[in-house]
């Protein structure tokens, strides 16, 4: 059993939760996640971790409400236990130490870009953060950005922030800041990180991004997480997450993404998610 | 003795559910022997004075005690027998190819008739839980050591037993949810009902084996890290990674490994979707490539599931068919269907990323390989098409390689698995680490998993301790 320390909405069908997890906790990197488990009986579904406290001994993580795990995860409130949390699980993302890094992310991924963030700045790499949301309402967590990176700009579909439009328009605002990367990464849905990856990979500079297929064990035991790699067969939860944007067959992803969708009644992903998987 | 007794030929058969009932629901296939239907066969045993179904048996069961005490209807003293060196009989009674080991090597064998001592065994042990009072075994006081078990599959709940009998604590670390390794996640509740093996793990529990769920070994904390708690620590982590064919296609959906397929039915309960909240696919024809154990579960809970054509596509004949006999005759009944002297060569999908076609080639076999078996050949030009809206790949597993990339001073061989310099105790090349069990065979059997487990728990207890235990260490972890 793990109690949850804290649990509130950050934004509209966003979610924070801090759990006590002290053997997690003293263990886990940025770029890594856990298995939970909202219930007994439950689904194991993957969540990025968003930070954490090695200290006090709890694991923050930030879900998007999209179907029935996460939604019962939402209903749980602070000093309710769930029976699962397991991890850190996949390999801990890479941290350039020096060179200018950009780090695009949406939706959940801007809270599982946090600790990447922190950790390039502590490193010493100059980062340069885009946050991109359909509004500035779904945004959250610009002020701990903007703490420790050298800029950070949004992007908003409705205009109500920063950059109007998608990320297409980001090579040229890169230009205009002056920014030449050296690496870029990608944290959110998989729209986001294959758009980006498409939209940036004329750059040269690899593109990591943190894909998100639909797992079971995340031990590297049922392969259902199985993607595609510069043509190889990889596992996300053993031998990813992170993968290089420009390799991944995001094609084969999608389509493996939506695979129980009539089962997992996607009209209710659809509705809070506009573009979908 | 035997002397005396006239030789009774007919082996007891065992109730089932009928083929056309069984096809439709998850229960166990096989009811189990009545008390009646037990003593008879036992009584047919003719108690040999060299009683030769012993070496068939990879943990040296004491099979004519056993019997025998069966026959005089004498039930807790049989299972207190068969205790002394089988500490999951409920399982072995069910899962052990017996008629590759105790029954094969049985005297009355050659007259077509071996005492059904799997059956019995089953039935000895089925018969202990329905007691009230179940027996706990003698415990040694404490010796203040600590061990770490990782794994609860067969060879981990073997090792933990055995320790914490002879006084020393143990924690078992499992990385699932639930406890029971592949006989919770993998073979399927109409062949092991998963109250047994929660049965099973609850006896540990109660000797005092404290299990810790939830906790992935080279992640949660290293190797390293959990040596510093710890006075010696045994792997037993099984071979969990599924292989692919590696041909054109797998990635597409629809496409399956077995171990995703059962994990989903069994560990996650699919079939009992949508109130489990597993989400489980009905598909209506079923290809499962393969034609061991793992496949013939596969392509029978396919049918469970309502496939209307379930088959198994193996690349040899029904004679090197490495699955138990026993169940291979079950599957047929519930009408799957086996191509033999077939492969599969490519998977074709439709513009959505679904498996349509599996395209196959058919074999013939040709000179006799390594193995002693005749090695199938491709026959060109014999590709032919099947429609299919799923494939279940079962063509084998090998180690989980997530403990050695985390641990480098730990040896592992060229295929995966880790390197053991006694195959006799499990003894790994690093300081007080022993292994078992699938992890240093490959994908082998639970009674192999355990019989290395009680062999590691000797060495372990001869390492913490300076005492040698008494008795013969069967030979198990050498086969
Ligand atoms: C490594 C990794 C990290 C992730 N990190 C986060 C995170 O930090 N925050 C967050 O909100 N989401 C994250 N996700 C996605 C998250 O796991 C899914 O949104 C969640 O499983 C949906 O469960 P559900 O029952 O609520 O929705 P469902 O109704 O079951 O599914 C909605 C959609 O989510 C996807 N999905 C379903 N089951 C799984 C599964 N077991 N694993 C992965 N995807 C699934 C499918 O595309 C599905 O169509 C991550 C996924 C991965 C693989
Ligand atoms: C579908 C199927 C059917 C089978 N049928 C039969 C049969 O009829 N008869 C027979 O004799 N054998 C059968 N087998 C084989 C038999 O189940 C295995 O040989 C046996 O279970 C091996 O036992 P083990 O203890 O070595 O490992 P496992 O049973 O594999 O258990 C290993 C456990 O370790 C855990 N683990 C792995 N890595 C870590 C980690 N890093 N940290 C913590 N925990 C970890 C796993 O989650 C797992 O629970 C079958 C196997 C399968 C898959
Ligand atoms: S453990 Fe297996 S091989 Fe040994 S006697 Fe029992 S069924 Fe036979
Ligand atoms: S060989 Fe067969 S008949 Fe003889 S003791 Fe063993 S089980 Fe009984
Ligand atoms: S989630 Fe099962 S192998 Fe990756």
């Amino acid at each position: 059993m793990f109690k949850i320390v804290k649990l509130q909405r950050m934004v509209p069908n966003i979610h924070l939760m801090e759990v006590d997890a002290p053997e997690v906790a003293e263990q886990v990197q940025p770029g890594q996640f856990v298995i939970v488990r909202a219930a007994e009986g439950g689904e194991r579904i993957p969540l990025s971790v968003a930070d954490w406290d090695r200290k006090a001994g709890t694991v923050t993580v930030v879900f998007m409400e999209v179907g029935a795990s996460t939604g019962r995860l939402a209903r749980l409130k602070a000093g309710d236990n769930i029976p699962t949390l397991a991890g850190p699980l996949g390999k801990p993302t890479a941290i350039a130490s020096a060179g200018q890094v950009v780090c695009v992310a949406g939706c959940y991924g801007i809270a599982s870009m946090f600790p990447i963030v922190r950790a390039l700045h502590e490193a010493g790499a100059e980062v340069t953060v885009v946050l991109e949301a359909r509004g500035s309402f779904l945004l959250y967590w610009e002020d701990r950005m903007r703490a420790l990176a050298k800029r950070v700009f949004t992007i908003t579909r409705d205009g109500s922030s920063g950059l109007r439009g998608h990320v297409s328009g980001l090579p040229e605002m890169l230009r205009q800041a002056g920014v030449a990367p050296s690496q870029v990464m990608v944290n959110g849905c998989t729209f986001l990180m294959s758009q980006t990856s498409k939209t940036l990979g004329g750059l040269g500079v690899p593109i990591t991004v943190s894909l998100n297929p639909i797992m079971i064990d995340g031990t590297g035991m049922c392969g259902v997480c199985r993607v595609s790699v510069g043509g190889q067969m990889k596992f996300a939860c053993v031998d990813g997450p992170d993968f290089d944007g420009r390799e991944v067959d995001w094609k084969e992803l999608l389509a493996r993404r939506k695979q129980y969708l009539d089962e997992e009644a996607y009209l209710c992903h659809r509705a809070s998610c506009a573009r979908g998987v | 003795m035997a002397e005396k007794k006239k030789l009774d030929l007919e082996r007891r058969a065992m109730p089932k559910q009928p083929p056309h009932i069984r096809r439709r629901n998850f229960r166990e296939v096989a009811h189990g022997y009545t008390p009646e239907l037990a003593i008879a066969e036992a009584n047919r045993c003719i108690l040999c004075k060299k009683p030769s179904c012993i070496e068939g048996c990879p943990v040296d069961i004491d099979i004519p005690a056993f019997v025998r005490r069966l026959a005089e209807g004498d039930f807790l003293g049989a299972i207190h027998k068969l205790k002394q060196t089988n500490c999951l009989p409920a399982v072995c009674g069910r899962v052990c190819p017996q008629e590759t080991q105790c029954e094969e090597k049985c005297n009355l064998r050659k007259k077509n008739a071996p005492i059904a001592v799997g059956r019995l065994e089953r039935f000895a042990a089925d018969w202990e839980a329905t007691q009230v009072q179940q027996q706990m075994p003698e415990m040694r006081p404490p010796t203040g050591k600590k061990v770490a078990v990782v794994g609860s599959g067969p060879a981990g709940v073997t090792v933990a037993g055995d320790l914490i009998k002879l006084g020393h604590k143990v924690v078992m670390y499992e990385a699932l949810h639930e406890p029971g390794g592949v006989l919770t996640y993998g073979i399927p509740e109409f062949r092991l009902p998963k109250q047994i093996v929660r049965r099973e793990i609850d006896y540990i529990r109660k000797l005092g084996v404290e299990v810790v769920c939830d906790y992935v070994v080279g992640r949660t904390k290293t190797l390293e890290q959990l040596l510093d708690r710890y006075d010696a620590m045994f792997l037993g982590t099984g071979a969990g990674l599924p292989w692919f064919l590696e041909i054109p296609g797998e990635n597409l959906c629809g496409v399956y490994s077995a171990n995703e397929y059962l994990t989903r039915m069994n560990l996650m309960r699919g079939f009992a979707y949508p109130k489990s909240s597993m989400p489980i696919k009905r598909h209506r024809r079923v290809a499962v490539f393969g034609g061991g154990n793992v496949a013939m579960d596969s392509a029978r809970t396919a049918v469970r599931l309502g496939a209307e054509e379930s088959y198994i596509i193996y690349r040899r004949s029904r004679l090197e068919l490495p699955a138990r006999i026993e169940e291979v005759e079950n599957a047929e009944e519930e009408g799957v269907i086996f191509q033999f002297l077939t492969l599969p060569v490519r998977l074709i999908g439709d513009e959505d990323g679904w498996l349509k076609e599996v395209e196959c080639l058919r074999m013939e076999l040709g000179e006799p390989d390594a193995s002693g078996r005749r090695k199938p050949v491709k026959i060109p030009g014999s590709e032919f098409r099947m429609p299919m809206d799923a494939v279940v790949v079962a063509i084998g597993n090998s180690p989980n390689p997530l403990i050695p990339r985390c641990t480098p001073d730990l040896m592992v061989n060229k295929n995966g698995t880790i390197f053991v310099s006694d195959v006799q105790t499990g003894k790994t090349s690093k300081d007080k680490v022993w292994a078992g069990g699938d992890v240093v065979t490959g994908a082998a059997t639970v009674i192999l998993a355990m019989g290395a487990g009680r062999a590691a728990a000797r060495s372990m207890h001869e390492y913490l301790t300076g005492e040698k235990l008494a008795g013969t260490t069967s030979e198990v972890a050498s086969s």
